[in-house]
């Protein structure tokens, strides 16, 4: 077998959590500081161009997983200990200089919430451009005619002018069409979506849901969906991996997961989820 | 047949906005000739997607935005023709649950005063009496009586939404308007959080007007829905027969996007073509208990 596009191996991430300034007292003499653990041993794999649904509740640890591939973990967290192999590189033991060549171009990521994920005083053309002059692959120019064409391919009807507008001026499926095609300026080899369809309308995602689809398979993407959702992932993933209070508690094909779920938490989330029934 | 708790008629809200000095003021058409009725004890699901009018309409009924125009009768009186103080006394009966019990909840104030402000703002009881009914409203919501002197930020979110919870139940309302009360919560605090309010649905004999835009949420629980787009109503009736057989362009979009836990159901997402039908069509019967604008 080839080695796998991401090889996650024991990745652990703790979060220091010192005495807040203002009560120092409660939290015991000496500010003694104590650490939460947010991500706690998590190994996963993922191979070009398969889908892997990362799901799990607030506060499950999914998203600082995916964080943590691209070392953006927020201060006070810090990555323990573990080893993200990507194209056979460990990304933790990477120079950030290096680092900053995979970030957004190898590995690029998907917000939820594309009102602030992207720049509200820059046109969306030049926002996608960016994506592409900052890692040195494109000179202006060529920049902004890719940038027409990367609407075009998100499906954004009459790409030639929307390069032009403000994210204001678009709605919210739209902005995250127009941040799916910042995402892959740069022809990444995976892509990490947090909750991309989460503050959308159900027939929005849909749409977006299938455009993710329609890339996927066109540009071969490996896909690190994170929701907490878990009808898209029926819809989306290959594979499932479910978060628990910072660990994986079970893993496998999305089918097995569903059908016959083996954990006591994976079990209670299926059955919190509402169903629709047959129609 | 008795008669409804709420019936709404043909319910307006028209929102002007100014455009500039010259060019005449836009009107969004908020709400646009709304009318259905829920009956006693029923869980009434609305649904429609960001704009559709589904909040506007709930906050209507209760007069929290008044609205342009049409009747809310609530037990046979229409409460827009009531002056403030009739208004105040009929507020007793129709309380309301908002979605976001992060800023639905004054951080200032402990939990415990919170759930008593109705209380004191409607003159209800003497100071004991009123603590007396927030301990006993607490247990009834699932909280401990022991933390009604924390702060909101103190509690989980589905804590913070069994606290908006107790405060709508304070005056022994008969209807509850719950605007989207789960959609800020996981799936398994959502279930915990409709459990207690299918529990109290019996317990206290309440009534909904549940606004989500949860489908598979609203099938579950509601026992009739209307579908709101744009502002009106496009398809209303018993949400089975609804959900199963949709006349409606829109609730058929609506319902072929949804995603569907079985990774080997087929997937036949229908579009919608808003040139396939007219906004304006009225309401008419197409089943038993089952109205379309078709």
């Amino acid at each position: 077998m080839t080695a796998p596009l991401l090889d996650v191996q024991h990745l652990t991430v703790v979060f220091d959590a010192g005495s807040p300034p203002r009560t120092p007292a409660r939290w015991g003499a000496g500010g003694a500081r104590s650490t939460v653990t947010a991500v706690d041993d998590v190994s996963f794999q993922l191979a070009a161009g398969e889908t892997l649904g990362l799901v799990g509740e607030s506060g499950s640890g999914k998203s600082v997983t995916a964080f943590s591939i691209l070392r953006l973990v927020p201060r006070p967290g810090r990555i323990a200990g573990g080893r993200v192999i990507f194209d056979g590189r460990d990304l933790l033991a990477l120079p950030e200089r290096e680092m900053r060549q995979v970030r957004g171009a190898r590995i690029s990521l998907i917000f939820q919430e594309p009102m602030t994920a992207l720049n509200p005083v820059m046109r969306v053309g030049d926002q996608i451009a960016e994506a592409l002059t900052v890692h040195g692959l494109a000179s202006p120019e060529q920049a902004r005619a890719r940038a027409v064409e990367l609407l075009d391919a998100v499906h954004i009807p009459d790409a030639r002018r929307r390069v032009r507008d403000y994210p204001h001026q678009l709605s919210g499926g739209m902005r995250q069409r127009v941040m799916i095609a910042i995402a892959l300026a740069c022809q990444p080899a995976l892509v990490i979506a947090d909750e991309p369809t989460t503050a959308l309308d159900v027939t929005i995602q849909a749409q977006v849901l299938d455009l993710l689809r329609e890339l996927r398979t066109r540009y071969n993407l490996a896909l690190l969906l994170i929701t907490h959702d878990f009808g898209v992932i029926a819809e989306m993933a290959d594979r499932v991996a479910v978060m628990y209070r910072g660990a994986i508690v079970e893993e496998g094909p999305v089918r097995q997961i569903l059908r016959s779920p083996a954990h006591e938490y994976t079990r209670t989330l299926l059955a919190a989820v509402p169903g629709i029934g047959p129609r | 047949m008795s008669a409804p708790l709420l019936e709404v008629r043909r319910l307006v809200k028209h929102f002007v906005r100014k455009q500039g000095l010259w060019s005449p003021p836009a009107v969004v058409k908020a709400v646009d000739d709304v009318s259905f009725a829920i009956d006693e004890g029923e869980m009434f699901g609305l649904v429609g997607e960001s704009g559709s009018g589904k909040s506007t309409t709930g906050r209507c009924i209760l007069r929290l935005i008044e609205p342009t125009s049409g009747e809310v009768l609530f037990r046979g009186e229409n409460v827009l023709a009531f002056p403030r103080g009739r208004m105040r006394q009929a507020r007793r009966d129709m309380q309301i649950v908002f979605q976001d019990p992060y800023s639905s909840l004054n951080p200032r104030m402990r939990a415990g005063d919170i759930v008593e402000e109705p209380l004191i703002i409607h003159k209800l009881g003497s100071n004991a009496d009123r603590r007396a009914r927030v301990a006993e409203l607490f247990e009834l919501v699932g909280l401990d009586p022991a933390h009604l002197a924390r702060y909101p930020h103190e509690f989980s979110g589905g804590q913070r939404q069994r606290i908006g919870i107790a405060r709508a139940l304070a005056l022994h309302p008969a209807l509850i308007v719950a605007d989207e009360p789960v959609s800020a919560l996981d799936v398994s605090i959502q279930a915990q959080v409709i459990r207690l309010m299918l529990d109290l649905k019996q317990r206290l004999k309440l009534t909904y007007l549940f606004i989500a835009h949860d489908l598979r949420l609203v099938e579950d629980i509601c026992s009739r829905v209307a579908v709101m787009y744009l502002g009106r109503i496009v398809e209303m009736g018993d949400t089975r027969v609804m959900f199963r057989s949709p006349w409606h362009p829109y609730t058929r979009a609506l319902l072929s996007a949804v995603p569907v836990l079985d990774p080997d159901a087929p997937r036949q997402r229908i579009a919608l073509d808003p040139t396939s039908f007219d906004p304006a069509t009225p309401l008419r019967q197409v089943d038993a208990s089952h109205w379309a604008a078709v």
